[in-house]
């Protein structure tokens, strides 16, 4: 069940990552549509951060394309936002919570240049829409792990971007921050905004998401939620890896097999 | 002390440069340290110190004299140099990057200590004086030398401020910054070259095997006293100043000494009283406020007892003996007797031919712990649905931390009850 559509937000296009020559998505295909709210769900180690990674260019493709906007994602980059996993970075860093959430306007600003009052404006306005105006001048170490993702997330906002890209915004984080995340996301959804969220719990990504994509090193479905998430393609996706495949992927390593590699 | 005026008077125009130089230099190599220390690449410093020793050799070789240009371009040339081979070893092979750091910073250092013993050995005579570049020699420096290492400090400042955003971004999430399309390639590489020119600038002053302890300890110092990161880099290059005038002060007042060890020496002062001392972060500032805390849970201890036995006696303002609290409940006598005094010097109890007795603010403070105590029991076993006879631990040290807010929304919650779960009276006073 791949089901492609017609002026997408993102077209990810015969993509292949590598790792140490060992490929760790193989030949993804997809089209994701404008407007929604997408899950990319997978088990454990099935690259769904990697997929996320390689459509912001952070890491090299093997071979394929992405394209976002039917465009190339170093001309549309203050349209696309991305919320890295909130354990990627160091929190006793010393900044504020506003610091933090200033940092989304800087693509705006632009090199050498400080924020303006406006900026700040913006930047309150975000954190007000996370419930964390009260903790602008929080030193970030002080802050729970729910807390850290609405800071997180209030960067991306104020990014003002078309499409959000965010990687495991639900993990640990508290009930109340969970709910209060999933409203902004429907809100964002409904001003027309594409967001792809990286998701782990099968049972609220029914509630959740409209779209979804299920991801075992190679892409299993991807479809309108109703047509995905059904018993067979989740025991196809969670059903362990092909083993083949995983074979195959070993013997490229060992082998320092570049057959597949661009340069 | 003599010495010290005469060198604080700054009478030969000599002190005066290399005083001033010392301070820039170690200020400004403070400054791009943070970010160092920020990013966590505290050895990758080190092993640049002592890369470009090699640099500095072969400078040297080139021009035939100390050349303060052709030295510092050596330096600078085989100091990056180090950097590229850190960089790609631990890309490209399975040796991880502490491992190539320990390679790299060894092998460097060594090429460097032959060449300099082969300089050492060949006969020239303006060759002496090169081995202050091992462990710094501040006085040694002369105007031309200031020259060139001052401007390079003064340019680092400059650099440092005008990417002072960028650099930040960087250090906190280079993920991010990428994503943004900030050009990451070549911020990284511009903060490399600084710091590649911080530690050309100090190896006159401080010398290649203490630089990295200039780069990193004001910053790490500074950390200590603040969460801001401008305050940071402030406090950080102000660190660095200071050790940097002790510095030059020591290479006037003891010519024989080199002078990088006594920098470090200070700066490592600086670091070890902002380690203990700073206020919140430091060990001794945190062991004051846990001291502070026991004696207050004790002292409050003591009133909550008071009020139990005057409940239980009908008399609230009795005196009491020592022996008849501990036979109540076990404190430490001497505790007992410190906390007792306290409390009397805080105007909660009075005390005559040594027994003690309330105040009326003694017996509502009292009151006001018996009563949290309880409402915690109460809350306990209502909301937590805990036995009765497993709240009392969990409500002894529960009590010592409910604000009169958090006092206020649990009276409120559990609508004022009178009795705890073990029947006795909650009292409002």
């Amino acid at each position: 069940m791949i089901q492609q559509v017609e002026d997408p937000a993102v077209e990810v296009h015969d993509l292949t990552v590598t790792y140490h020559k060992k490929p760790v998505l193989w030949d993804i295909d997809l089209t994701l549509p404008k407007g929604a709210i997408i899950g990319i769900i997978g088990p454990n180690g099935a690259g769904k951060s990697t997929l996320i990674k390689a459509i912001m260019n952070l890491i090299p493709h093997g071979s394929g394309y992405v394209k976002i906007f039917n465009r190339d994602i170093d001309e549309v980059r203050d349209k696309v936002s991305y919320v890295p996993q909130k354990e990627s970075v160091d929190w006793d860093f010393p900044a504020s919570v506003m610091d933090v959430v200033l940092m989304g306007r800087y693509a705006k600003l632009g090199l050498f240049k400080r924020p303006r009052k406006a900026d700040k404006e913006v930047a309150l306005d975000c954190l007000k829409k996370v419930g964390m105006d009260a903790y602008k001048s929080r030193q970030i170490a002080q802050l729970s792990g729910g807390q850290q993702q609405r800071v997180f997330l209030a960067r991306a906002l104020a990014q003002e971007a078309d499409i959000y890209f965010m990687d495991e915004p639900f993990a640990g984080v508290d009930a109340a921050t969970e709910t209060a995340i999933i409203e902004l996301l429907r809100e964002m959804s409904e001003k027309g905004k594409t967001v792809v969220v990286i998701h782990h719990d099968i049972q609220s990504a029914m509630e959740y998401f409209n779209w979804i994509v299920l991801l075992n090193m190679r892409l299993v479905a991807s479809g309108p939620t109703a047509q995905t998430l059904i018993p067979s393609l989740l025991e196809e996706t969670y059903g362990g890896k092909l083993t083949l495949l995983a074979e195959v992927g070993n013997l490229m390593q060992k082998t320092e097999f570049t057959g597949r590699d661009k340069r | 002390m003599e010495q010290f005026w005469e060198f604080l008077s700054f009478s030969e125009p000599n002190i005066r440069y290399v005083t001033f130089g010392s301070i820039l230099l170690c200020g400004s190599a403070a400054v791009v340290g943070s970010f160092i220390f920020l990013k966590k690449k505290a050895l990758v410093g080190d092993a640049v110190a002592h890369a470009v020793l090699p640099g500095v050799c072969l400078g040297f070789l080139l021009a035939g004299n100390k050349n303060p240009v052709l030295l510092v371009t050596g330096a600078f040339v085989t100091g990056w140099l180090s950097l590229v081979a850190i960089d790609y070893i631990s890309a490209k092979s399975k040796i991880k990057e502490d491992t190539a750091i320990g390679l790299i910073l060894s092998v460097f250092f060594g090429i460097g200590i032959l060449l300099l013993t082969y300089i050492q050995h060949s006969g020239n005579a303006a060759q002496s004086g090169l081995d202050h570049f091992l462990f710094g020699k501040a006085a040694a420096m002369v105007s031309s030398d200031l020259n060139v290492f001052s401007g390079i400090a003064f340019m680092l400042i400059i650099a440092v401020v005008l990417f002072f955003k960028e650099f930040t971004l960087i250090s906190f999430d280079i993920d991010f910054a990428k994503t943004i399309g900030f050009p990451v390639r070549r911020l990284e590489l511009v903060l490399t070259t600084l710091t590649v020119l911080a530690i050309v600038a100090g190896i006159q002053a401080i010398g290649v095997v203490l630089m990295a302890a200039i780069l990193i300890t004001p910053a790490a110092a500074a950390r200590f006293w603040t969460d801001n990161l401008k305050k940071m880099v402030f406090l950080s290059a102000a660190f660095g100043g200071v050790s940097g005038f002790a510095g030059a002060f020591i290479s006037y007042a003891a010519p024989a000494m080199p002078t990088g060890p006594w920098i470090v020496m200070v700066i490592s002062v600086i670091a070890l009283f902002s380690f203990f001392f700073a206020p919140q972060k430091g060990i001794v500032m945190k062991l004051i406020s846990r001291k502070k805390m026991e004696n207050q849970i004790r002292e409050e201890n003591i009133l909550k007892l008071l009020f139990q036995l005057g409940q239980k006696d009908g008399n609230y303002f009795q005196q009491r003996s020592v022996n008849e609290i501990l036979a109540k409940r076990p404190f430490k006598p001497k505790q007992l007797i410190s906390g007792l005094a306290r409390l009397k010097k805080q105007g909660f109890l009075e005390n005559g031919d040594g027994r003690w007795k309330f105040t009326r603010a003694g017996q509502k403070k009292g009151a006001r712990m018996v009563k949290l105590h309880r409402l915690w029991e109460v809350y306990l076993t209502r909301y937590l649905r805990i036995a009765s006879d497993h709240v009392h631990e969990d409500a002894e040290t529960i009590e010592h931390i409910i604000t009169p807010d958090l006092e206020a929304k649990l009276e409120k919650l559990l609508e004022y009850p009178v009795k705890d779960p073990h029947q006795s009276d909650i009292p409002y006073l």
